[in-house]
């Protein structure tokens, strides 16, 4: 076992037992935050595979963008802050089994597949930000570009999907439309 | 350093991700879970990338288009719970039953309503 063995041992262990509290926990601001701690243990795991710039990326998108985004939306549909019950729904002992499933059959392939695989870390580095780069805006410049509009259709969704009903000055905002009274000038 | 470190890291956290959605109730919960389930393919694109030394960083470019994808996902994903929460007043997913389907059994259907209001 060489050090980076042993490292990454320890960050796999972190990022496992910050995610099953995540899935355990019974407060929903502690699960937003051992999301934090998955996240940055992932990204320190990343550091560790050479991979700097997906390191980096990992930490400004996951942990900078959308925890807080999770944050808000536990904030916006007023979740209670200390310990909440009925976290869990009824089939809890078949989520385990399939859980167990998933994890005996994904890790028995992949160790009879890569028991012998081996790398040799850092000579040269995998992805520093000039090579990810590099790459990026020649290589693969044009699913790069098919992805900012995505993200752009992904904007207007939300912005569409979250704005309140926009109404004409001197009506109250929450009133349905259904108990809306047909005035002149609506068609 | 052994692929299959990060390979089975990967394999379980995504099970991790799997109970989450499975499990949980609220649906901020199960957004957070398949962020798990996100990032465990994410784990296993950059260490096979590692492993396998592609030239054109194949790899790691799908992962940063999956960290994009996954930050729309989640911002699309709120947007849709805060809607529901707006016009329901519950983010329960198993509270939202209405596209369910059930035998119409009139006896019933009275009293079901009447449950999944209280």
């Amino acid at each position: 076992m060489t050090p980076a063995d042993v490292v990454f041992l320890f960050l796999g262990a972190v990022t496992l037992g910050s995610a099953v509290l995540v899935v355990t926990t019974r407060q929903l601001v502690h699960a937003a935050l051992w999301l934090v701690v998955t996240f940055g243990a992932l990204a320190a795991s990343y550091l560790l595979l050479t991979a700097e710039f997906v390191a980096w990326v990992q930490v400004l998108i996951y942990v900078g963008a959308v925890v807080v985004l999770l944050l808000f939306g536990i904030m916006l549909t007023r979740a209670p802050i200390g310990r909440s019950e009925g976290l869990d729904s009824a089939n809890r002992p078949v989520a385990i089994a399939v859980a167990a499933a998933t994890a005996a059959l994904l890790v028995t392939v992949v160790v009879a597949g890569f028991r012998e695989a081996y790398v040799e870390l850092g000579d040269p580095p995998a992805g520093t930000s000039g090579q990810m780069g590099a790459s990026i805006f020649r290589t693969w410049v044009l699913p790069f570009e098919v992805l900012s509009l995505l993200l752009l259709a992904a904007l207007i969704g939300a912005i569409v999907l979250s704005r309140r009903e926009i109404q004409p000055p001197g009506e109250s905002s929450d009133e349905r439309p259904t108990e809306r009274p047909t005035g002149p000038g609506r068609g | 350093m052994h692929i299959v470190y990060p390979a089975v890291v990967a394999a379980l956290l995504f099970s991790v991700g799997v109970y989450g959605v499975l499990a949980r109730r609220n649906a901020i919960l199960v957004l957070m879970s398949v962020e798990l389930m996100l990032n465990a393919v994410n784990l296993n694109l950059v260490a096979f990338d590692v492993w396998l030394g592609d030239a054109l960083r194949g790899g790691q470019v799908l992962t940063l288009f999956v960290i994009v994808i996954a930050a729309a996902e989640v911002g699309l994903g709120l947007a849709i719970v805060l809607l529901v929460f707006r016009n329901r007043q519950t983010v329960q997913i198993d509270a939202l039953r209405d596209l369910a389907d059930r035998d119409a059994e009139p006896a019933e259907r009275p009293e079901q309503v009447s449950t999944e209001i209280s």
